[in-house]
């Protein structure tokens, strides 16, 4: 073998192959290099070694792979992306000071003059932590919240907040009054909400409070017959029929079960009047506290049942009261209570913002953090959010605020909801680059593939290329038969991966679905990432790069055995059995 | 090592000592390159003009570390338009000179002319051209192209040799001319015919068009009836014979059947890697 090695085409070989790959045609009197052989040749080839196609076959399959891949994690990227920028608003003007932004209109009107016309919408807002208590089946629940004092008035001008509730009319625009009924009108478990649950619980509660009041002057009575029992046996008279028959139905149907009933609706809580002022009691079936909008993962989980039917579970419905302590705007900051009426859920589908988030007037928080000032009937916020006009770039607006009111002087930062959000893009990104990264290494597996077909064809065809090197062809037109050969091959497999991929992107939720039913396991699980189907987004540019990336590996790796080809001497190769 | 003969020593006595065809002009030795001038100038001692000729020529194979001399200073001539026979053993050298001749291989020492140009030491890229445009070649096993049928096979020369572009222009004048060329071997009726559905006579009827294709004015042959019958062998001889006759065109054949040899023009033997005239 080794003396197919011609080593007097040695100083040719190399200056032919480097011309061949850098594109640069030698033009001689006599050679003509280009010859309509090679095109045949290749074709022939093709046609009739069908081994070389199984060698492919895993080219298809690794840019078929890369295509779904991509599809899937830059339709997660972008939902995530629509998403957070649905909650978020583009810039947030914002501060950590617990009294906040004292003039919020100062700076409002700065920021404007700043920005000019690229300013879409302009909101205020409170944001602070704050501990939420609720009950459910007896049971006091704590839980931590974000709360945000919202202005509903211009909230929705700065994200796609309004979108994000669940009742029609809150969708067009948010009161914060309780709704009679229809919220979530597809959502079976969501159906007893708003005044119909609202009056139906007070009324159940005022029942068992007549009930309970019944009973206990029952028992009063009994106790005061029993005295008078007692009174009448010291004087040697028996009579217990009245006393059986009154105590089994005080076990059964006492004390006990009647208070537990009771807490179960979240009656003791609702007890105190707080603030329904002037010392008139407040009617809860008939009256609301200042309302909330709950983010839904607050007050509901998602789980399924026997059948593995998906189904979200309430501890809390629009119409519950629920308790929410928060800091005041003093110092040192004490701890304030305030009832609030559920009047709505959030949700998002970012379960981040859906489990913690909790929405109220900003007056309302305003005036209870003493963060109202009656002077200039303005009151402080924690930050200015701003929705930029479109086609406005969010980096260089967020610079020029952070011009207008720099760190060193103020105390208030910019920050765009891009960098908000940074780490988790950044993760999304940086989670990206490995899958493309492992999956070319599928394809540069899939090329020494074709290397090692390429070699054993170049082999084969040892006879055949001293053949055209004897009818006068040049070692780089058989070295072009072989890298054309590599080229087709690589396009052919690259081009019916890139369909594939295509095709299973366009179906991935009814294969996705095929595979659920063969498996009987979740492929996508709803519960986990709150989308009901797998989003796909394709960027032309991706399946460029893939098939390019693809077609390159298939060149590069039908390269050596085409040098190998061109370097072969005819006289031994001519001999080759 | 030992036994390979150092290639200037031998290349002298040899072209001088032998009683050889014509006697090789000592200036080739030095001015090859610029042969062409001493052809014009230069007397022949010989009235007929060579088509191509070995000058001097030594070629040994390396095998096994031990270099084995094949040709050991060759002087060989054939002449324009005439068919000349190079017999021999097997391992005399045959092939070997051959190939030589038709620049597939190049002499380790001595000189290779074709029509009084020294083609032995072109670059690579003009000695693919020079068998391409110069030559046609014929083998014991056809060496037919699996792939292509008969009529590619016949035009992959004119395909070589051109541009996709050319080739395209002049496709209908090639394709004529191919048809031509498989009336003249008698296969006009199987030309889209893969080489594996034709016989053996068929395959180097083949072969000797696609030889032809590009008007070469010298045919080597390498044993073309070494692996036919004596029918097919005569009717593929006697084609050859009539290409000699009718166009002119030089051949040189190689064979190690002393009745075929007999019917050529010249005929020289190869043995002990020199070269002796029979004919």
């Amino acid at each position: 073998m080794g003396m197919l090695w011609h080593p007097m085409d040695q100083e040719c070989y190399f200056r032919i192959l480097v011309d061949k790959l850098i594109g640069r045609h030698r033009r001689t009197v006599h050679a003509k290099e280009r010859g309509m052989y090679k095109v045949l040749l290749c074709w022939r080839y093709l046609k009739t070694r069908w081994i070389a196609l199984a060698s492919i076959v895993s080219v298809t399959l690794g840019v078929a792979t890369l295509i779904v891949v991509n599809s899937v994690m830059d339709g997660f990227t972008s939902q995530m992306q629509d998403r957070m920028h649905g909650i978020l608003s583009d810039l947030v003007v914002e501060t950590r000071a617990t009294n906040g932004i004292a003039e919020p209109n100062w700076y409002i009107e700065r920021i404007r003059a700043r920005l000019g016309e690229s300013v879409d919408g302009i909101t205020t807002v409170v944001t602070l932590p704050a501990m939420m208590t609720f009950h459910h089946n007896g049971n006091a629940h704590t839980q931590q919240i974000n709360l945000i004092g919202i202005d509903q008035s211009t909230y929705a001008s700065v994200s796609d907040f309004s979108k994000y509730l669940l009742h029609p009319d809150n969708k067009r625009q948010l009161d914060f009054i309780l709704k009679r009924n229809g919220y979530a009108p597809d959502r079976e478990a969501l159906q007893p909400s708003g005044w119909e649950y609202r009056s139906r619980v007070e009324q159940l509660k005022k029942d068992r409070q007549t009930e309970l009041e019944r009973y206990r002057q029952l028992q009063a009575k009994i106790a005061e017959e029993q005295q008078n029992q007692i009174a009448k046996d010291s004087q040697g008279l028996s009579d217990s029929t009245a006393d059986q028959a009154i105590d089994p139905k005080a076990n059964e149907n006492g004390t006990q079960p009647l208070e537990a009933n009771s807490d179960l609706l979240g009656g003791p809580m609702i007890q105190p009047v707080q603030n329904s002022g002037g010392g008139r009691v407040f009617d809860a079936s008939i009256e609301q506290r200042i309302g909330i909008v709950l983010g839904i993962g607050i007050g509901s989980v998602r789980g399924r049942d026997s059948d593995g039917q998906l189904k979200d579970y309430f501890f809390i419905r629009p119409g519950d009261d629920v308790s929410v302590a928060f800091p005041n705007a003093g110092s040192p900051p004490r701890a304030i209570d305030e009832l609030f009426t559920v009047v709505d859920f959030y949700e998002s589908k970012m379960s981040e913002y859906d489990a913690t988030f909790a929405f109220v007037p900003i007056e309302a928080l305003q005036r209870a953090r003493g963060m109202f000032d009656p002077l200039s009937k303005q009151g402080a916020v924690t930050s200015i959010q701003i929705k930029l006009a479109r086609g406005t770039d969010l980096n260089s607006a967020r610079d020029s605020l952070r011009d207008e009111f720099p760190p060193s002087e103020s105390y208030v930062q910019v920050n765009s909801w891009r960098d908000t959000q940074g780490p988790l893009l950044a993760a999304v990104q940086l989670e990206t680059t490995i899958l493309n990264v492992l999956l070319f290494m599928i394809i540069a597996v899939a090329g020494f593939g074709i290397l090692a077909t390429f070699f054993m064809i170049v082999v084969e065809k040892t006879r055949d290329i001293g053949v055209l090197k004897s009818l006068g062809a040049p070692g780089s037109g058989i070295a072009s038969i072989f890298l054309g050969y590599g080229v087709l091959l690589g396009s052919v497999g690259s081009g019916v991966g890139v369909l594939c991929g295509l095709a299973f992107v366009w179906k991935i939720n009814e294969i996705a679905r095929v595979l659920e039913w063969i498996t009987g396991r979740e492929v996508f699980d709803p519960t986990v990432y709150y989308f009901d189907t797998i989003p796909t987004v394709i960027h032309p540019f991706t399946i460029v790069w893939v098939s390019i990336g693809a077609v390159l590996i298939a060149i590069l790796a039908s390269v050596l055995p085409s040098i190998r080809a061109a370097r072969m001497h005819p006289v031994e190769a001519l001999r080759y059995e | 090592m030992n036994n390979s003969i150092p290639a200037k020593s031998l290349a002298k006595p040899t072209s001088t000592a032998a009683n050889q065809l014509r006697v090789v002009r000592p200036e080739a030795d030095n001015e090859s390159g610029h042969s062409k001038q001493t052809h014009t100038t230069v007397p022949q001692s010989f009235s007929r003009e060579s088509m191509v000729d070995a000058r001097a020529v030594t070629k040994s194979y390396r095998r096994h570390k031990t270099s084995v001399a094949v040709l050991k200073g060759v002087d060989f001539s054939a002449e324009q338009g005439k068919m000349t026979a190079i017999v021999g053993q097997s391992g005399s050298g045959k092939s070997t000179l051959l190939h030589l001749l038709g620049t597939l291989d190049r002499p380790d020492s001595g000189e290779i002319h074709f029509a009084n140009q020294r083609i032995d030491n072109l670059p690579a890229r003009k000695r693919d051209a020079f068998r391409n445009h110069q030559l046609g070649m014929i083998f014991q096993f056809y060496h037919l192209l699996p792939e292509l049928t008969l009529l590619e096979n016949v035009i992959a020369p004119a395909m070589i040799g051109q541009s996709i572009l050319s080739y395209f222009r002049n496709r209908s004048s090639i394709m004529k001319r191919a048809k031509e060329l498989a009336e003249l071997v008698g296969l006009s009726h199987r030309l889209h015919h893969k080489p594996s559905q034709l016989s053996g006579g068929e395959m180097q009827r083949t072969a000797i068009a696609r030889a032809l294709i590009t008007d070469p004015k010298l045919l080597l042959a390498d044993e073309p009836t070494g692996n036919l019958d004596q029918e097919s062998g005569q009717s593929i001889l006697q084609l050859l014979r009539n290409l000699n006759q009718e166009s002119g065109l030089t051949i040189v054949m190689v064979t190690h059947d002393e009745n075929i040899a007999m019917q050529c023009d010249a005929l020289v033997r190869l043995k002990g890697g020199k070269v002796e005239r029979l004919k």
